[in-house]
């Protein structure tokens, strides 16, 4: 007996579609046997971390929360994975995203809300364009590998932004500890519940989905970016600019990996500190894959991620267990998605006894 | 029927204050880092947990721990309270806003927040004064070291953390005046790869004691190898270094926590203000060891002053960096510019951030 693992002639479309629900309902039944495994009731435990997210309006509230920076920098993501450019250094134009607007509501201070805030998001999405904009003219200019430059980028922000809440920016008024003031109201970002903390984010991040959505297969820009990905040299014939295409992508979700760090320091911190990200940055690339670089697939892929953060942190409270848990629980579910993927395109076989064996009985 | 539906009310009040006294406190606790660090958040949870053993039954305990001090805390926080505890300790200087926002939304509950200066009706605050371990850390360093040049491990340039080097060094130059200090920032609480790489450094820079103000053993395990002193953070690190550590500063909750508590369950907690040093049992000198006797007779003579109150770590004359006599003989620095600490006193090769 003898694996062999071939290629599929056609690979499956409604099992692209199924594979991360497989995927998913394989991870909750590995999270059955593993709960059922350390002696706890299986079905609680799955209930906690995977339900109960979504039972209450707080809690839900609280997923969409930190599932809109993942959803936002996930769509510019897909854009920049599905045209073969490695944006790896998404934290670092989400950091620079949150220091530029940041920086600008910490300079305006008082004012109308309807002139402020407008300045503060501009001023991120700029930001974060800007520092995206340089593994970009690298790659297109001195053909510099982007996967080394944005990420290591994203280091150069993050210590921009310690040394900006260290040194310069930080509270006078604050016993000289890490942080800035806290943002006047005009350049915070509307809550949109009476008791809660939903902002005007996760609005921002439903539209970039619907934006995606439509103007991906709609639109000529969407076409050049869908063949530079999957087949270059037709792109390169059709007259579609290489880097053109490169710039685009790059901008563009540098863009959004800056709006969702302005409107996270000034939608749910309303300030800067030294840490303004759990790795949204890094967790939004695997979030791009999970919804198969497919806008709507990103949205439900943010909220699935989120939920079993915010699952983890309830099962650690209800029932003791460590904060391990969640992230095996994560890794779990990315080897069954790619596990699953995997079969999609290959199928296995069992094939019988090889011929070698035959030859040494003749010899 | 007015008279019925008051009578139904005061049952129904009585009931619930019945009801209230059955039920335990509930308490909870918001950890920085892993109640596995042997650190901060170690000592945070062994605190905790003697709130369980004094009070058995009558108190319920929850923690969330490696909680970042980012956008999450305020939902960790609030989940807290909303899973209907009474008291909640958060225990890092990063929740210091978030707390503040869940203590408006949840008047009924009473929050506490270690080592920041925002209070309320319902959030207290409380610190360690761990500075006068540290200046007598300083005195053993001056004594014992054989290179004059002490290696000190730092996380992140706040007042804490400059305050303690200050002391330390204002302790070790009482002994030694040649002695110098070489600093490296981690940047991180608990990082235990970069504190060993740094101890490492330090050591191999001619340092023979090592200082940290980090959470995890690792340089403690890095000077045991290297056969260097060394002096524990936060809990006594002996079983990592039995031949390195000196003594440690210990940060012991226990008591200050037991109190709240107990004072929740009177209902006679107020919001307060807390800075406890030796005197109060929140800092604790671990067993002095691996020094000659006369060594560990002025660390406990020290010790004594420091608790008695005779000797303050920030008395005059001290001199910064830049050689200015910033406080006067017969002074002492005040609560709020220790609070508050941005410089360096004089003798120490680092700068701060401005």
């Amino acid at each position: 007996m003898r694996l062999e693992v071939t290629r599929r002639a056609a690979p499956s479309k409604a099992m692209a579609f199924l594979s991360p629900v497989i995927a998913i309902a394989l991870t909750v039944f590995a999270g059955l046997l593993i709960f059922a495994a350390a002696g706890l009731d299986p079905l609680r435990a799955v209930h906690l971390y995977f339900v109960s997210p979504f039972t209450s309006l707080y809690s839900l509230q609280e997923v969409l929360v930190k599932a809109s920076p993942l959803v936002l920098i996930g769509v510019g993501l897909s854009l920049c994975f599905r045209a073969n450019v490695w944006n790896i250094g998404a934290e670092g134009q989400y950091t620079l995203g949150a220091v530029c607007g940041g920086g600008v509501a910490l300079a305006i201070g008082e004012g109308s809300p309807f002139l402020v805030l407008p300045c503060v998001i501009a001023a991120g999405i700029l930001g974060g364009l800007a520092w995206a904009a340089i593994p970009a003219l690298l790659k297109t200019v001195f053909r510099a590998n982007e996967i080394l430059t944005s990420l290591m980028l994203t280091y150069v922000a993050l210590y921009l932004l310690d040394y900006l809440v260290r040194g310069p920016w930080r509270d006078p008024m604050g016993f000289n500890f890490p942080q800035s003031a806290l943002f006047e109201p005009a350049a915070t970002l509307p809550v949109l519940t009476s008791d809660g903390r939903l902002h005007l984010g996760v609005a921002f991040a439903v539209l970039a989905v619907a934006i995606a959505a439509v103007a991906l297969p709609a639109t000529l820009r969407g076409f050049s970016i869908r063949v530079a990905g999957s087949a270059p040299k037709a792109a390169r014939f059709a007259g579609f600019s290489q880097s053109g295409t490169v710039l685009f992508v790059f901008l563009t979700s540098g863009a959004l990996a800056g709006l969702a760090g302005v409107a996270e320091v000034t939608g749910t911190l309303q300030q800067l500190l030294p840490e303004i990200s759990p790795g949204y940055g890094f967790t939004a690339i695997i979030v791009a894959f999970l919804g198969r670089l497919n806008p709507v697939g990103i949205l439900f892929a943010g909220v699935v991620l989120s939920a079993s953060y915010i699952g983890g942190e309830v099962a650690q409270l209800r029932l003791g267990l460590p904060v391990e848990v969640a992230m095996v629980f994560q890794g779990i579910l990315l080897f069954f998605l790619l596990a699953c993927d995997s079969l999609i395109h290959h199928r296995i076989a069992f094939r019988r006894a090889a011929p070698r064996t035959e030859a040494r009985h003749v010899g | 029927m007015k008279r019925l539906m008051m009578a139904a009310a005061v049952l129904a009040l009585g009931l619930s204050a019945a009801s209230a006294q059955d039920e335990p406190t509930k308490v909870g606790f918001v950890y920085v880092g892993p109640v596995g660090d042997f650190g901060w958040s170690y000592q945070h949870d062994q605190g905790r947990l003697a709130l369980e053993e004094a009070f058995g039954d009558k108190v319920e305990t929850t923690y969330v721990e490696n909680v970042s001090e980012g956008p999450d805390a305020e939902r960790v926080i609030r989940q807290l309270a909303a899973d209907g505890n009474d008291l909640v300790f958060t225990t890092s200087f990063g929740f210091m806003n978030p707390t503040e926002k869940v203590a408006r939304r949840f008047p009924d509950v009473k929050f506490e927040h270690a080592t920041g200066y925002k209070r309320a009706d319902n959030l207290a605050t409380y610190a360690a004064r761990f500075y006068e371990g540290r200046y007598i850390i300083g005195k053993i360093a001056g004594r014992m070291t054989e290179t004059n040049t002490i290696g000190y491990i730092v996380s992140f340039p706040i007042p804490e953390v400059v305050r303690g080097i200050n002391a330390f060094m204002l302790g070790a130059q009482s002994v030694n005046p040649d002695i110098q200090v070489k600093i490296i920032w981690v940047n991180s609480w608990f990082d235990p790869g970069k504190e060993a790489d740094a101890a490492k450094a330090l050591i191999d820079q001619g340092a023979d004691i090592l200082v940290q103000h980090t959470d995890s053993p690792a340089p403690m395990q890095v000077a045991e190898q290297r056969g260097v002193y060394a002096f524990g953070q936060a809990s006594d690190m002996k079983e990592f270094g039995p031949n390195a550590q000196l003594t440690s500063i210990v940060d012991d909750w226990s008591q200050y926590y037991k109190e709240r508590v107990q004072a929740v369950m009177d209902g006679t907690w107020e919001s307060t203000d807390t800075w406890g040093g030796l005197d109060a049992g929140m800092v604790v000198m671990a067993e002095y060891r691996n020094m000659p006797d006369d060594v560990k007779q002025m660390a406990e003579e020290t010790e004594a002053a420091i608790r008695s109150g005779e000797l303050h770590p920030f008395a005059g004359p001290i001199t910064n960096q830049a050689g200015e006599v910033v406080v006067a003989e017969g002074e002492v620095v005040s609560d709020e510019d220790l609070l508050s600490m941005n410089w360096y006193v004089q003798g120490i090769d680092d700068k701060l951030p401005q």
